[in-house]
Formats: C-alpha cells, structure tokens, sequence
C-alpha cells in the first residue's frame, strides 16, 4: 500500500469509529441506521467515481447493478424450493449445504438458498451481465454511451417492475439475516445496529482500499492515460478495450455487492433501487464530489445520502438532486473539489494552528 | 387475429409513432445546431399538454394550444439564455448532467404545481367516443389530427429550413459554426432559435396527443427515451429519415404486444436502441460520413 | 535483414486513394526517412504500420510477421513504438509518469495484484520507475521527471514522448515528424538523440519535413507524392533525383 493510502484509510477508520461512538455518546443511535444505509449506496458510489473519473465512461444506469445484486440475493433466500426438493439440482445443493431451511410470514417451512451462496451468486450474475453488456457498450462514446447505459438500466428497472417472480411493483421482502460469522449479521434488527454499522463501513473500508491501491499501481496509471489520450495509450501496448472493460466489471460488482447486503439489512426490496432517479443520483454525487476524486464523491454520497434518508429534504429529494447537479455542473465541472474549497479551509485549519511569530 | 384488428393496431401504431417522430425532430434540431443531446426535450411535450389543460379552463382551446406552445418556447428560450449560453466548449458529460439535472427540476416543479394526477384535453373534434368508421375498421377523430398535425410540423419545418433565410442560417450554422459566424451569421441567437423550435413542436405534439394518451409530470422521460430511440434509429441529426424510423418504432410497439405482455412494451423500444447502438450508431439510414454532415 | 517490409499497400478514403501501392522496406538499424509534399500518405502510412488503421489490401511484415491486421496494442507488444505528429502526451500526469506508461509492454502487474497491492508489484513499480528515470537520463531531461507534462515546454514535450515510445524498448521506432515546431538548435539537439538512439540498435522510421534534418541523419529516404512512391534511395540520390525534384519544386525549376 502506498503511504498515502494508508494514512486516508487509517483516517477513514477513525472517522467511522468516531461517528459511531459520538452518535452512542448522545444518544442519537437511530442515525446509525441511515449512516449504514448510505454506507451500502457508498459502494455504488465509489466504483462508479473509478469509472467516471479514471476512465471517464459514463453509466447512467449503475442502479441496474445494485439491483441485480440485490435481487439476486433477495430471489434466492426468499424463493421456496420445498416443493421442488425432489428435482436433481435442487438435491444437489442440498447436499453442497448451500441451502438452507426457514419459515416463511406464515409460519411454514420452506427452503431456500443460504444468504452467503446467495450474495456469491449475485456477485457471479453481476460479473456475467456486466461483461456482456459492457463490451459492446464500452464501444461507444459520449452521448451514445450515456444513453446505452441509460438503456440498460431502464430495461432492469422494467424487467423487476414487470415480472411477479420478483414481486412486481412490491418487490420482494421478509428477506432473511445474513450471517457472517457465528454473532455477527447483515440485518435490520435494532438490537445489531452497531455491529450492522461497522459491517457495512468495515465493506466500504475494505473497498476503498483495493480502489486506492489499484489507482496508485500499473492499472491505475494506465486507466489515467485511457482517459488523457486513448489512442496514445493504445499506441503503448494498453488494451484499453479490455481495461476499459475490466473497470465496467469492477464497478458493477462493487454495486451489487452494495445492493446484496443492503437487501439483507433492509429486509426487502423494490423496483425503485433500479430507476433512473437512483441511477442519476449516483451519477450527480460523483459529479458534485469531483469525478476523479474518490473521497470527494465518498464524502458527497455520505451527506447527500444520509440528509436524504433522514428525510431532510422532504419530498424535494428529486428538485434538491436536481439543482444541486445543474449548479455545481454550470460553476464547478470538476466539481466542488475542484473550487479549491478543501486546500482554503485545509490553510485556514493550518493558520489556526501556527504559533504567533516575534515581530523582526 | 383478423384484419380489422391488425389495422387497429397499426393506426394505433401510427399514432404513437408520430409523436416520438416529433420528439426525434427536436432533438435533432437542437443536436444539429449544437451538437447537445436536450434530456429535457420529453418535459417540452409533457409541458405543452400540462399548460394547454390549465389554460383550457380560462379560454378556448385552440387559444389554450397556442398559450401553451408560446409559453414552452418561451421556456425554452430561457433554459438556453440561462444555462446554455455562457458555457464555453463543455464536455458531454457535463451538458449530459446538465439537461438531466434541468429535467429533474422541470418534473419536480410540474409536480409541485399541478400534483401526481393524470390530466388530459377535450377531444379537438368530439368525444372521446367519437368514431370515423372506415368498414369495419373505428378511428378516433384525435388520431387523425395527430398525425394532421403532425405533418403539418414536418411540412412548416421542411419550408422554413429550405426556404427560409432564417431556416437556411440555421442549417449553416448546423453545418460550420465558424464559416456561418464568418457570413455574419449570429450563433448564439441561432442556438436560442433551435432550442425555441424544439420547444414549440414538443409542446404542440403534447397538445394535439393529450387527449389520447393522458399527461402526467412524468410522461416526459419515456418519450425522451423513444423520441431518442428514433433520433438514433434514422441516424442523429437527420429529421426525415426520424419519420421513417418514428412510424416503425410506433407500428413495432403496437404489435408486440401480440407477443410480450404490455408491461413490457417500453422495453421493446430500448431493447432496439440497444441494438442500434451496438451494431450500427450511424442509424439504419445513415452511414457514417452522412452522420457528419448533419443535415435536417 | 530487413526489420520492416510493406508491400502492395493501399488505402481509399472515399474518393481518395491516400495511399497507392506503396512498398519498401527498413533494413534493421537503419534510419529510414520518409518525405513528400503535404498530403502526400505519410501519416496515414504511419496509421497504417502502428495498427491504427487497416489497408485496404497490401501487408506488412515486422521481423517476418504480417502484422497490418494487428491493434495498435498489439503491436506495440510486437516491438514496434511510435510518437504523433501532434503531441500526444497524457495530461494530469508528470513527465516520469508518462514514460512510466510505456513501460506497460514489460509489466505484468494486473487488476487483483494491484488492489491487493502484493509486494510482487511494488517491486515491479520500483523497477518501472527507475528504468524511466534512466531513460530521462539518457535524454537528458531527468530534471522534468515530476513537471506535469503538458505545462512543459514544446520542444522538451516533444523529448518526453520520445522518452515514453523508448520505454517500450522498440526494435522498432516510427517518429512521426519529431522536429515540428522545433527551432534550429532543438532540431540540432533532435538529430543527435535520434543519433544516439540508433547507436543503441533500434531502428528508425521516420516522417519529416525539415529536409536538413532528413538529408543529415538518414540512411535511406522514400519520397510519397499523392499516396505513391515516387523515389526509395540514399539521401544523394534522392536530392539529384528529377522526379523528387519537380515534385517539390515543380516543373520549372528542374
């Protein structure tokens, strides 16, 4: 790891720490809730400020993504498979102990997929759909890519509307805990709410980390020249194809990942995770925390997210979404990183800090 | 499946086709004299039914069209004098959020102001259980002014583009901004211009289809979405081959629903944008040089 | 030997044949320069060996392998790199930074190694840094190593991109025009380090219009005149030739 990644994640962590143990301290515990939730969509946010910054690829549609994960996740620990239990695959995953038996709202036995192989298997569809739709998408440019990927997201946000296997428009719940270790689980019960925080930090943290390091080594400088020059980079022995793609894939999967254990702590969920609204949020928070800045774009999504859980913006969610992103793309492109705000309050802090100096 | 039903649907078809032809066109306009993709260009229909629908209650309809189409271009004016003009050479990304950002904020204040309902015009001529009856075939009086109306837009664009010094000032900025502003040619006004057109013949197309298909604040991002389609279908920046590729789409929607259950029917038209995009993002009708050349 | 052999090689942009049946070949070491009036094929022949472009019908041959269906990546990995005629340095990043990236062809570290940071790739990091710092060395630019390379001088951009196609250790080197924009003494100190680059052992391809330059440091010279060759000999002979000749000067000063 590069010293510099060390010391902003080991900050990060004392950051997450000290958040949680202010919010027991005053006895606000119920923002750690929100806190946990944003955490979740931060996984979305992170990769896609990879692959908007680094490559600059648009994707209009990364909620598609974390809806893939977490239906994935959500279909197969709900689905019941008791009335199946004598076809040969079904016996098969029996016997691998990959399922796993429950009750259901009505108190019934059914069995279903065990949340880990689940989220295993969310992962594994996310991987194949992002490589197949990635590649001839990852073809275009500009505007046409924007659209294609705005596409794609809208046809999983109408596929999940539509279909009545993953519950139509009341999506899927009563979804299961998902078990880590033996006392530690993805859930949404208020008694694990500060273990659920840490779980959900502790994946962000993790993730950060192989994101910043894969920016500080041969790949990260190699995405940095896709994005300055293409053709040069081509011309120096980079598939910038494959990278390009690659880079879709991993930010499709930090997104379903993201969605799979969101779906464990919320319990449920609906279309609306897959709507071009979630999509554009996503998008306008790495566009307000400045696109090639991964803690920008963290630190954005976390108040944006939080504020909008917490229900601070009311039923203006939208119009605050809406003029945040039209003001800061006509005054900051680069975004709010970029208006030197952060090195005028990191001199101020310094100022602060100085000793007065004896007149000469 | 007999043939009166078939025609059914292909009139039905028809209609709907139309219209994302003329959402096509203004996003054409706008993309030929700039070079912008206007996310927005669904909220300009959405609007234009919404205003007529008001206004309808004070005046008499046709004045409440005309209110309404005035009003849009005159918001059209404004969002380009506002958040267009001063931009020096922005990226795609950043004019992307932009129109996305200013869609948002135009859907969330027609939400504000006229609430989550469906609204919808009287019928031009009639009722809503007004029929021309052509055999056993049963038309609605509405789809024939749409698609009246309709040409009526292609047919005054066509003339003013071609035959108009304004329209031919247009074309030329579309084609060589620089060589344009060399002739004298004043761009920025030529911008405001495209972006009041669009307006205006979104607006009207929300009008003259309001009594069939309803408004809602949000019924702009699905036609954004088709009238793109179709803009890409006949190949960006070129408005008659739009037409073509509108009526197709328009006609390929109707029937499937033969095949695929309706809740499906919007992710025919992506499902071919897609596919347009993939294999050949010149458009069926365009090739790739053409595509340059940007012509209306 | 001959490192580079094209043969037959055509290309049509709509009504243009860009380039007509061109052939040569750059015997290995060499420094071979290719000249002609504005428009005469020379870039696009460049497209067309460095894979950014496919001929219509003709091939290439590097090293005995028909290459003119290949990527440019993919040849770059071949051995073959090249500089733009248009300076094509990547920006946001240093200097060293962009001759790092050239270094790409001899480095494996890959997506999981990366984001695991395995101690593997830090070694290879640190062995990608300093052979780029002894290449700025050879070129004498060390001192530009963490300037961010588009806020550099012209002349020092166009030594940094040099620096960057040398990273990839060519066998082969295209320079697509090195001297434009360059004053009399940057071309000067051009000619030398293409001098003490070949002494090296690489071989040189070379599209140029400063004819000192061409006539000083070449070995052998193709002249282009609309697509086709019209001359492939020695600087001498290229000079007395009648057809180069009226070529650039026209007909009456022949």
């Amino acid at each position: 790891m590069a010293r510099s990644t060390y010391k902003q994640i080991l900050l990060l962590t004392v950051c997450v720490i000290g958040v949680q143990l202010a919010a027991t301290a005053a006895d606000k515990t119920q923002y750690l809730t929100q806190l946990t939730m944003a955490g979740y969509y931060s996984m979305v946010i992170i990769g896609l400020s990879l692959l908007m910054g680094y490559t600059g690829q648009i994707s209009l549609g990364h909620a598609g993504f974390f809806a893939i994960g977490g239906y994935t996740s959500a279909f197969l620990t709900t689905y019941n498979l008791l009335p199946h239990q004598d076809a040969p695959i079904v016996s098969l995953l029996a016997r691998t102990g990959v399922l796993m038996a429950g009750k259901d709202l009505y108190d019934a036995d059914i069995l279903v997929v065990q949340p880990w192989a689940a989220c295993i298997a969310a992962v594994l569809v996310t991987l194949v759909v992002a490589y197949v739709i990635g590649r001839p998408v990852l073809k275009l440019k500009g505007h046409y890519l924007a659209m294609a990927t705005l596409g794609f997201g809208t046809i999983v946000y109408k596929m999940v509307l539509g279909t009545s296997l993953v519950g139509a428009a009341d999506g899927l719940s009563d979804i299961p805990a998902f078990q880590l270790l033996p006392g530690l689980s993805v859930s949404g019960k208020s008694s694990v709410r500060i273990q659920n925080y840490y779980i959900a930090w502790g994946l962000v943290i993790v993730g950060t980390t192989l994101l910043l390091n894969l920016i500080h080594s041969r790949v990260g400088r190699a995405l940095r020249a896709i994005h300055g020059a293409e053709d040069a980079a081509n011309a120096m022995g980079v598939d910038t194809a494959s990278f390009k793609l690659r880079i879709f894939v991993v930010s499709a999967v930090y997104a379903a990942l993201g969605g799979a254990f969101l779906t464990h702590f919320n319990g449920g969920i609906g279309p609306s995770e897959a709507s071009i609204m979630k999509s554009v949020h996503y998008v306008a928070i790495v566009a307000i925390g400045g696109m090639a800045n991964l803690w920008g774009a963290l630190t954005m999504g976390v108040a944006l997210n939080f504020l909008s859980l917490r229900g601070y913006f009311g039923s203006h969610d939208d119009s605050v979404f809406g003029l945040i992103l039209v003001a800061v793309m006509l005054f900051a492109p680069e975004g709010i990183g970029s208006t030197g705000a952060p090195e005028r309050i990191r001199a101020w802090i310094k100022r602060l800090g100085a000793r007065e100096e004896p007149a000469p | 499946m007999n043939i009166e039903l078939f025609c059914q649907y292909l009139i039905a078809g028809l209609t709907y086709g139309t219209i994302y032809a003329i959402v096509a066109i203004g996003f054409n306009i706008i993309y030929n004299t700039t070079g912008i993709i206007n996310f927005a260009q669904g909220e300009f229909v959405m609007l234009g039914g919404m205003l007529a629908v008001t206004l309808d209650v004070f005046f008499p309809l046709p004045l409440s069209i005309a209110g309404a189409v005035i009003i849009t271009m005159l918001l059209g004016a404004l969002i380009e004098i506002c958040f267009i003009r001063w931009l020096k050479s922005p990226s795609v990304l950043r004019m992307v959020m932009i129109t996305i950002g200013l869609s948002i904020i135009i859907k969330a204040a027609a939400l504000a102001i006229w609430g989550e309902g469906v609204k919808s015009l009287p019928y031009f001529t009639g009722t809503a259980v007004t029929v021309i009856s052509m055999g056993d075939v049963h038309v609605s009086p509405q789809v024939l002014w749409v698609i009246g109306v309709s040409g009526l837009i292609v047919a005054l664009l066509s003339f003013f583009f071609n035959h108009t010094l304004l329209g031919r000032q247009m074309r030329a900025c579309a084609s060589n901004i620089d060589a344009a502003r060399l002739c004298g040619i004043d761009a920025k006004n030529m911008v405001t211009l495209s972006f009041i057109l669009s307006a205006g013949i979104g607006a009207l197309a929300g009008c003259v289809v309001c009594p069939i298909t309803y408004v809602q604040y949000d019924s702009g991002t699905n036609l954004a979405i088709k009238g793109f389609t179709v803009a890409i279908l006949g190949g960006l920046g070129n408005s008659t081959a739009a037409i073509a590729a509108g009526l197709m789409l328009g006609i390929l929607e109707s029937l499937s629903i033969w095949i695929l259950p309706t809740a499906f029917k919007d992710v025919i038209a992506i499902t071919i944008l897609l596919l347009i995009l993939f294999v050949r993002p010149s458009g069926i009708f365009g090739n790739a040089e053409a595509a340059r050349l940007k012509e209306f | 030997m001959n490192q580079l052999e094209v043969s037959g090689l055509n290309k049509r942009f709509g009504g243009l044949q860009a380039v007509g049946n061109v052939g040569f070949s750059v015997p290995q070491g060499a420094i071979k320069a290719l000249i002609g009036p504005n428009g005469a094929g020379k870039t696009t022949l460049f497209n067309l060996v460095s894979g950014v472009l496919k001929p219509d019908s003709g091939t290439i041959t590097f090293q005995g392998a028909e290459i003119q269906s290949r990527l440019p990546y993919q040849v770059a990995r071949l051995g073959i790199a090249r500089t733009f005629q248009h300076i094509r340095l990547f920006p946001k990043m240093s200097a060293l930074e962009n001759i790092m990236v050239g270094r790409h062809v001899h480095s494996r570290a890959g997506f999981v190694s990366g984001m695991l940071s395995l101690p593997w790739t830090r070694r290879e990091e640190s062995a990608i840094r300093s052979r780029s710092l002894e290449i700025m060395d050879f070129l004498g630019i060390v001192d530009l190593a963490d300037s961010e390379a588009t806020s550099l001088a012209y002349g020092q951009q166009r030594i940094v991109e040099l620096g960057r196609a040398l990273a990839c250790e060519p066998k082969l080197l295209l320079l697509d025009e090195p001297a434009a924009g360059l004053n009399m003494r940057e071309t000067a100190e051009m000619a030398k380090l293409i001098g003490r680059i070949r002494a090296t052992g690489v071989t040189i391809l070379l599209v140029e219009h400063d004819m000192a330059l061409v006539m000083n440091i070449s070995d052998e010279i193709v002249v282009l005149s609309y697509g086709e060759k019209i001359a492939d000999d020695q600087p001498l002979a290229i000079q007395k030739n009648p057809e180069v000749i009226r070529v650039y000067l026209g007909e009456n000063d022949a």
